[in-house]
């Protein structure tokens, strides 16, 4: 069974499965650093894919489809900044609201744009790195993808630098764990958890359209099934460490593959027993792991100056 | 940064000699007035603050200091009047124009991130694009170190710091600008005897420096032993104050008397052990317990998990005897919540046993405890002893529900349940609407008081022991006399008393033995008397029982 | 603004933001939320399928208000919904040729509730143990009730003689009874008698108070004594257990099996309902009443007008984002007021 086309398959196919749960979970990583419990992020990468799909079909750019998701996430994030950073509404509450309102959004509007019609896009480009691609099977399958899966593992060491060495890793880290302190120090609280909040929307939209052209080719209603939600549970257990957050995508990524993987090495289990491997292996995480998830302090509490 | 630039050895540039004759002030308030929902906070305030001095402001809890430091802050926005810094009019709208005006503040309630290390909790408050500038800011603590005369890791996170280091910290990065004026809010509320020495020798350091100190406190004594200057704020208003020269000519009584006389209306001149609060300096308590009675709570070497930023319980023993008020000191943190917790049968020890009358309760929850004849005042009025979106009725029941008689079957009797209530509000004389009010509507003061009718009420069995948690912590004068008496008396009808509070005067002015538990352990128990508060200090900061 | 504005309002905001939609898209939105309301209520048929529907939901929300009161976020509604449904129906074929149907009827119900409550017992466990968010875990196994559903009656529930994998077929006269000669069953009678029983166990017994204060500061319940840990599994149990009930009424009374990949969504659809009824068990009732004949209008409409259902979806989270607007506003006014 350990051929090497199965191997590649299984490998590409992680990386592919794995880089929209990766940028979802570092989005919801900063939000949850600052104190902010996005549930609404499956919306986010809803609207995200939808709008990623739309500019990428009608203008036939990949970078400007990315582009277009990041906005289309940022407009959901928008409302939860409004909603729920400066007005302080209940953060679960409003994410049901989004993700339910993202859902029927999406549907509509690609109900009225394609009838019911799932026209594809063209193959993505693929930016084979020098060397590396041409490692037996490591090549074709880590190496020779969508330059958008190397500026994303690229972001994790970015974002693991920048949680320690500036002054917005701390602002965030405080907005989370005491906000008052930030407030004292003449930070704006609000103002720090907007950007957070805003950051997350950008790249789980990303996350969403990469989705939708990279991983699917086309846009289906829907078609996030849950990846939002495995992103809010990958930041809850990276505690605050981007490059844990790349390790669960990866493994997460490599159990979602394992359906097309088999389907090439011509085995055939349904693939609703495939489907089941990433919850259950969250599940058994959570339960191993269940004393080492830590969120931070302040995390889904509204920020009023005076309140303590 | 640009403070790095500023003048080694030194918190402010020179220039300001702590001269006698008044030089132009700092800092003045000019008729401030802050209103909110029901009160006038602050009344038309008109304060002047001069470099070199400390200008104490003296109240009882609720007396609005904390509001004229809010907004001195810019955690708060005056409704009327002006603040004028070195004689020019500005407008204080958030915490940066406060820092940016020179002015630091240290808030009662810690404000730093426990996740943090020192130096970043410092460093917080940069502009969020850039990278941290460790190597400014190293040097910048060294320097202020040196010039408080502080001792600090600066890389050691703040959640691992005892209370008054962190305190340390606050006031570094309360001076970390070029700060001319600094405030502190109660800041020796939580100090052990040595931590109030340490303080008041930075203090002085920085007074001689030519840093205006305005420190707020609800305790005469401290009034007497830091301040250079004295203003007596009551309800809102400023009604008097103490100039410098005249401080420096009095003894301690002449000042106490002449303050309590700004403080009350000659008709409610507090009573003699009103007068001890306020002083804030314990009158020593002449022991009175019974030691040939049998002890109605024995604790057995009690231990407990450690908790995040709480240390453990450790082998923890002692006897209490009825009508024997036992004292519980010790900084915040040390063990106090967790031993309550234990007692009161909401959290299990980990090893060791709870006797109450001889009868071993350790495996009992709380309603078995409650039957024992345990009870529990938690100092977590809000957030703990009471749910705020329930009503009154409710929570002066919240530790019966579903209990006879006023639930049949687990069926709700809501008749009993609010005839029930109105007796309680009535005979604790609590301030309410009616007894469906929901509980948040309360003042601080009425909270206590539903707290003390629930657990001293005429509940169900015979009452042995009450463990009291800092009753009287942020209760006004009036409030705060009432939990001592509800204490006193319940000693005197024969209960046993365990009274943990990190108010050492307070202690010695009600127990009859005080133990200290530090770092989870109960270092020693003294008897009350002359030389105990001594005794007590020095247990506080580690030190091994004589 | 009194109650009824908070509540209506809400609603109203809704309806016109989906307007707004519903021109951008080029429909005439007088004409569909017309036909919605002809189809949904003004027809006899229409009304029949809206009370019919209202069984399931009016149960569900029973099973968030429980939940939600304790401070429980159950959102795993659909996995426990889907597992219920499986079962049920790959039993009540199979137990309605040994036994009578009236008992065959009850204990698929009882079977069905205990499913689905067993089925949220991992994430109640991990939120009382360790604190771990239950919306997070709920929603988890929510996916994955969904999938193992699929999987049972793919692998071991299909109906071998069908081409779609479905379960085996309760015969029509094996359902759940119809009330007077229409084809409104009877699962709407026991959803309103479970409805008000659970408002009753919330305002009037002590257990409901109880999850009541867990619900509003579990610090204070631990204060009090309350066995924190238990409750909540308990809450999360009755919870994810009323959601079982109302798949086995569906089951038992309109559909009679279960096709692979079949999936109402109700769970989070339900929500906006029970928020907008404050968690009040009597008020959710006319909340669900509007919002089924919503879901049959629109059904319909989706036929006639060519707008999708999903539209429906689209109306509840801006109900949903409405109230919580209004309620801060309303909030804020009160604020001011009170000053």
């Amino acid at each position: 069974m350990l051929t090497q086309p199965f191997l590649v398959a299984l490998l590409f196919g992680a990386v592919t499965a794995g880089v929209p749960l990766l940028l979802a979970g570092m989005g919801e990583q900063i939000s949850e650093k600052a104190g902010v419990l996005n549930i609404g992020i499956e919306g986010m990468m809803l609207l995200g894919a939808y709008c990623g799909f739309v500019a990428a079909y009608y203008s036939g750019s990949f970078a400007l489809g990315f582009l277009a998701g990041g906005l289309g996430g940022m407009a959901v994030a928008s409302l939860v900044a409004l909603l729920c950073v400066r007005l302080g509404l209940n953060q679960i509450v409003i994410g049901i609201a989004l993700t339910l309102g993202a859902e029927g959004l999406t549907a509509l509007l690609h109900h009225f744009q394609f009838s019911r019609t799932y026209p594809r896009l063209d193959e993505a480009p693929v930016l084979a790195l020098p060397l590396l691609a041409d490692l037996p099977i490591l090549g074709p399958a880590l190496f020779a993808h969508n330059p958008l899966v190397y500026v994303s593992v690229a972001l994790v060491a970015f974002l693991g630098w920048a949680f320690r060495h500036t002054y917005a890793g701390l602002n965030l880290e405080a907005a989370g764990v005491k906000p008052a302190a930030l407030d004292a120090a003449g930070i704006s609280v609000v103002g720090t958890r907007i950007g957070a909040v805003l950051a997350t929307g950008f790249l789980a939209g990303v996350g969403g359209a990469y989705l939708a052209n990279v991983g699917a080719g086309l846009f289906v209603p829907f078609m996030t099934h849950g990846a939002g939600f495995i992103g809010i549970v990958l930041a809850m257990l990276a505690r605050g460490k981007p490059l844990w957050v790349l390790i669960g995508a990866a493994l997460f990524g490599l159990s979602l593959a394992l359906t097309t993987a088999l389907q090439v090495a011509g085995i055939n289990i349904p693939t609703d027993i495939v489907q089941m491997l990433p919850f259950a292996l969250i599940m058994l995480v959570l339960v191993v792991f269940a004393r080492h998830s830590v969120l931070p302090a302040a995390l889904g509490l509204p920020y009023e100056r005076g309140e303590r | 940064m640009g403070h790095t630039d500023g003048p080694p050895q030194s918190v402010r540039p020179a220039g300001a000699d702590s001269a006698p004759v008044l030089p132009s002030p700092v800092l003045s308030v000019r008729t401030l007035t802050k209103r909110f929902p029901g009160v006038v906070a602050n009344d038309g305030i008109s304060l002047d603050f001069h470099a070199g001095e400390t200008h104490v402001l003296l109240g009882e809890n609720g007396a609005g200091k904390s509001t004229l430091i809010g907004m001195l802050a810019g955690m708060l926005r005056p409704d009327a009047g002006e603040i004028l810094v070195q004689g020019s009019p500005v407008r204080i709208l958030t915490p940066r124009q406060s820092l940016d005006l020179g002015i630091g503040t240290v808030f009662q309630h810690m404000l730093l991130v426990p996740s943090l290390s020192v130096i970043e909790n410092l460093m917080l408050g940069g502009p969020w694009w850039q990278r941290l500038a460790r190597g400014a800011a190293y040097r910048r603590f060294a320097e202020l170190s040196e010039c408080l005369g502080i001792s600090l890791d600066p890389d050691l996170p703040v959640g691992h710091l005892s209370l008054g280091q962190q305190q340390q910290v606050e006031i570094l990065r309360a001076l970390w600008r070029d700060t001319r004026v600094l405030i502190l809010d109660e800041p020796t509320s939580m100090l052990t005897p040595q931590g109030v020495r340490d303080l008041s020798a930075v203090l002085c350091r920085l007074c001689s420096q030519g840093v205006a100190i305005v420190l707020v406190t609800h305790k005469l004594a401290e009034a007497y032993d830091l301040g250079d200057r004295v203003s007596v704020l009551r309800q809102g208003r400023l009604v008097g104050g103490i100039a410098a020269d005249e401080h420096r000519g009095m003894t301690e009584a002449q000042m106490t008397d002449q303050v309590i006389a700004m403080m009350f209306d000659p008709a409610h001149a507090p009573m003699a052990d009103e007068r001890a609060i306020l002083l804030g300096r314990g009158n020593v308590h002449a022991p009175s317990v019974r030691r040939g009675a049998a002890p109605c709570l024995e604790v057995r070497n009690i231990s407990t998990m450690p908790r995040t930023a709480a240390h453990g319980l450790q082998g923890v023993s002692f006897d209490l005897r009825p009508g024997e008020v036992l004292g519980i000191a010790g900084v915040d943190g040390n063990g106090q919540k967790q031993l309550a917790e234990v007692i009161a049968g909401q959290r299990a020890p980990s090893s060791g046993t709870v006797l109450v009358g001889g009868k071993d309760v350790t495996q009992g929850d709380v309603a078995a405890r409650r039957n024992a004849g345990i009870r529990y005042v938690t100092d977590d009025r809000l957030g703990e002893g009471t749910v705020g979106s329930l009503s009154v009725a409710i929570n002066l029941l919240l530790k019966n529900v579903g209990a006879e008689p006023f639930w049949h079957r687990g069926i709700a009797d809501w008749a009993r349940i609010r005839q029930a209530a109105r007796d309680d509000i009535q005979r604790h004389d609590i301030r309410t609407r009616s007894e469906q009010t929901l509980l948040a509507k309360l003042s601080g003061g009425n909270i206590q008081k539903v707290l003390l009718a629930r657990e001293l009420g005429k509940a169900e069995g015979d009452v042995k022991v009450i463990v009291f948690s800092k009753p009287t912590h942020g209760l006004d004068l009036h409030n705060a006399q009432l939990a001592h008496r509800r204490i006193r008396e319940s000693a005197a009808a024969g209960r046993g008393i365990v009274l943990l509070s990190t108010d050492l005067d307070e202690l010695l002015t009600l127990s009859d033995r005080i133990g200290v538990l530090f770092q989870g352990r109960l270092v020693g128990i003294v008897d009350n008397g002359p030389g105990a508060g001594a005794a007590i200090g020095r247990l506080m900061t580690g030190a091994v029982a004589a | 603004m009194n109650t009824t504005w908070r509540v209506l309002l809400p609603i109203l905001l809704a309806l016109l933001a989906g307007a707004v939609v519903l021109i951008f898209l080029g429909k005439d939105p007088l004409a569909y939320y017309g036909y919605v309301m002809e189809r949904g209520i003004f027809s006899w048929g229409g009304l029949q399928e809206t009370i019919t529907r209202m069984a399931p939901l009016l149960l569900i929300a029973a099973g968030l208000i429980v939940a939600f009161r304790a401070g429980v976020w159950n959102l795993g509604g659909d996995g426990q919904y889907l597992l219920a449904a499986v079962v049920t129906a790959a039993l009540a074929p199979a137990l309605v040729e040994v036994m009578p149907r009236a008992l065959t009827l009850v204990i698929c119900m009882v079977i069905a509730f205990v499913v689905a409550a067993i089925w949220s017992l991992l994430p109640a466990f991990l939120r009382a143990r360790y604190g771990i968010n239950e919306i997070v875990t709920s929603l988890m196994m929510s996916f994955l009730g969904i999938s193992l559903a699929n999987v049972l009656v793919k692998l071991f529930f299909w109906d071998p003689t069908t081409t779609v994998p479905q379960t085996r077929t309760l015969a029509i006269a094996d359902r759940l009874p119809r009330i007077f000669g229409s084809n409104i069953h009877i699962g709407i009678l026991l959803a309103l008698v479970v409805i008000i029983l659970v408002h009753l166990l919330m305002t009037r017994t002590a257990f409901g108070l109880k999850l009541q204060i867990v619900g509003a500061s579990p610090k204070a319940a631990r204060h009090a004594g309350l066995k924190v840990g238990a409750l909540t599994v308990v809450t999360f149990a009755l919870s994810a257990g009323l959601i079982g009930l109302a798949a086995a009424v569906e089951i038992l009374g309109v559909w009679g099996n279960v096709r692979a990949d079949w999936n109402p969504a109700y769970g989070m659809l339900v929500v906006p309902l029970v928020f907008l009824a404050r968690l009040n068990g009597l008020a959710v009732i006319g909340f669900t009443f509007f919002f089924s004949s919503l879901m049959i209008g629109g059904e319909s409409a989706a036929r006639r007008i060519g707008v999708p259902q999903d539209f429906v979806l689209l109306l509840m989270g801006l109900v949903l984002a409405f109230l919580a607007l209004v309620e801060y506003l309303d909030h804020r006014r009160r604020q001011r007021l009170g000053a």
